[in-house]
């Protein structure tokens, strides 16, 4: 639908991957767009992969179940198996460097490759790799404003974790700059 | 009209439900936890003490609906909830309230089956849910939800309903139903009235009887009578059935699909009408009573009708009774926690329109 973005997030538990896709659906909200969040919930999640499915729009979302995306944000290798070939033509496959071990081969759609935990490593704290690739997904498919990922953020985090907010804050400029210093590369 | 909050809020559909609950004045809820409806529980134990309501985990589902019955008795606001195995555990208790004709809500966030199957979305539970489920001629009100914002507002329309006929009411949900996150806006605390209940059992004054409420009717001839007052109940409950149609207009095929596979169906009318096939939806908002009317009148206008939903094809045959041959009925479905993909409902779309077209061309 004209002005919708359908991503699907997926990686092991523990990395941040639904809180993400929370802080995504949570800033479109504050800009007054319809959002869906719809987690895996089986016994996948414990230690396994774990996914979600974000549906952003401006106008009432249909399904918030579906098999086809916009864009991918990917942090492991049997999350790249299952969703390489679940991107629209033409979309965005976006994933973390380190834990991909095979590189994804499509040549139709913008594929991007960010460093994600080692960028977050050096800021001593590798549970801001998920604002990394946020900022680089932005920098790519800017559909959300960067100042209200940050009032997400405030309202997704405990507010024993609120001093941990300009650190978040930084990995997402971290990101915004990665995703912005790759061209995009695409052959259509 | 129920009034609402001016600022949305982003929740899960089993925690909009459980804080609709208290909003709309819950005094007590007894249950036991089940996957993917947990949360209700989780969400009322930390915030029901201090809004005034009693929050007790059960030993058993079985117990809980016995709590519900007494508690219900005594003139309470109460719910419960669960997911389809234990709703199973709850089937006696049900029979007897609606017997004893005791207003109470009831929540299925409904998993695949049978057994103690899967803990993933199905709609599996639908004939459970309409057709009775416990022994014995009676039936629940039953309402459907599809998004996280009818989980809310459908908890003050299952205690309206439930109150003002007296009887139970169920949500029937699915687990991606309580799992998911959407925008809501809750509707307000306190806006929804207390409905007298002189039949209650809260002491007996000197100015009049005591009330009884029993199920146990040993002569068959009040029991009989206590049938009529049901079944006439039932009659006028028709007139409450609720659905909504999006783009029936034009249409030439029409989807008949409640709770998540009306989503799905919404996302397979896109598709199709990007091809050039004119597909409405028809959704029912209520399972019982269910909308025959109107899904009978929309019948009339189109040329094929296709039924989905994550089961093995149970509302299908409400919809035949409805069309009464007027209309071919197909059906689609997935079963076993399995979840239609919308381009699986669009290859049936596509398939019908062509049957469509060849009828036309032979004509």
């Amino acid at each position: 639908m004209n002005g919708s973005h359908e991503i699907v997030i997926a990686g092991f538990g523990g990395q941040g991957v639904l809180s993400l896709g929370q802080i995504i659906a949570y800033a479109a909200m504050i800009e007054g767009k319809e959002v869906s969040w719809m987690p895996s919930y089986g016994p996948e999640m414990r230690g396994g992969t774990a996914n979600c499915i974000v549906i952003v729009s401006p106008a009432r979302i249909s399904s918030p179940i579906i098999t086809r995306f916009d864009s991918a944000i990917v942090l492991n290798q049997p999350s790249m198996e299952k969703f390489e070939s679940a991107v629209k033509p033409g979309g965005l496959l976006l994933y973390e460097a380190s834990t991909v071990l095979h590189p994804p081969t499509r040549t139709d759609i913008d594929i991007l490759s960010v460093e994600a935990l080692k960028e977050a490593n050096k800021l001593m704290k590798k549970q801001v790799a998920n604002m990394i690739l946020l900022g680089s997904f932005l920098s790519r498919k800017p559909i959300i404003e960067v100042a209200n990922v940050l009032s997400a953020l405030k309202k997704v985090l405990p507010e024993r974790h609120h001093h941990l907010l300009p650190l978040n804050a930084k990995a997402l400029e971290i990101g915004i700059a990665l995703g912005s210093a790759v061209a995009v590369e695409q052959n259509q | 009209m129920i009034a609402h909050d001016n600022e949305p809020r982003l929740m899960k559909g089993n925690e909009a439900l459980a804080e609709a609950a208290l909003r709309a004045g819950l005094q007590a809820y007894f249950g036991y936890p089940i996957t993917p409806q947990s949360e209700v529980l989780e969400y009322l134990a930390a915030e029901g003490a201090g809004r005034g309501c009693i929050v007790l985990q059960a030993e058993s589902e079985l117990a809980a609906i016995n709590m519900i019955f007494g508690a219900s008795g005594a003139g309470a606001r109460v719910m419960t909830s669960s997911s389809s195995p234990g709703i199973s555990l709850m089937q006696e208790g049900l029979s007897y309230m609606a017997s004893a004709q005791l207003p109470c809500l009831v929540v299925n966030v409904n998993r695949g089956g049978p057994g103690l199957g899967t803990i993933q979305p199905a709609q599996g539970d639908y004939f459970q849910a309409t057709k009775g489920g416990g022994h014995g001629d009676y039936h629940l009100i039953v309402l459907a939800p599809s998004t996280v914002q009818e989980m809310a507002d459908m908890v003050f329309e299952g205690f309206r309903l439930a109150e003002s006929y007296r009887n139970p009411a169920m949500i029937l949900a699915d687990g991606a139903l309580g799992q998911m996150m959407e925008k809501v806006i809750l509707p307000k605390q306190g806006s929804l009235p207390i409905v007298p209940r002189p039949w209650a059992t809260t002491g007996k004054p000197p100015t009049r009887e005591r009330n009884i409420i029993t199920s146990l009717f040993i002569q068959p001839e009040k029991m009989e009578q206590v049938n009529l007052i049901l079944q006439e109940k039932y009659r006028r409950l028709q007139g409450e059935a609720q659905f909504e149609v999006l783009e029936t207009d034009d249409a030439e095929i029409l989807l008949v699909a409640y709770g998540l596979s009306a989503r799905i169906c919404q996302k397979a009318i896109e598709l199709a009408r990007v091809k050039g096939i004119k597909t409405g939806l028809l959704r029912p908002k209520t399972l019982y009573p269910f909308p025959s009317t109107a899904l009978a009148e929309r019948a009339e206008t189109v040329e094929a009708i296709l039924t989905v939903e994550m089961n093995a094809g149970q509302m299908v045959e409400d919809v035949k009774l409805a069309v009464n041959g007027r209309r071919p009925v197909q059906f689609f479905g997935r079963m076993g926690g399995m979840i239609p993909s919308p381009e699986e409902v669009l290859n049936q779309i596509e398939a019908l329109a062509q049957g469509v077209a060849l009828e036309a061309e032979r004509s």
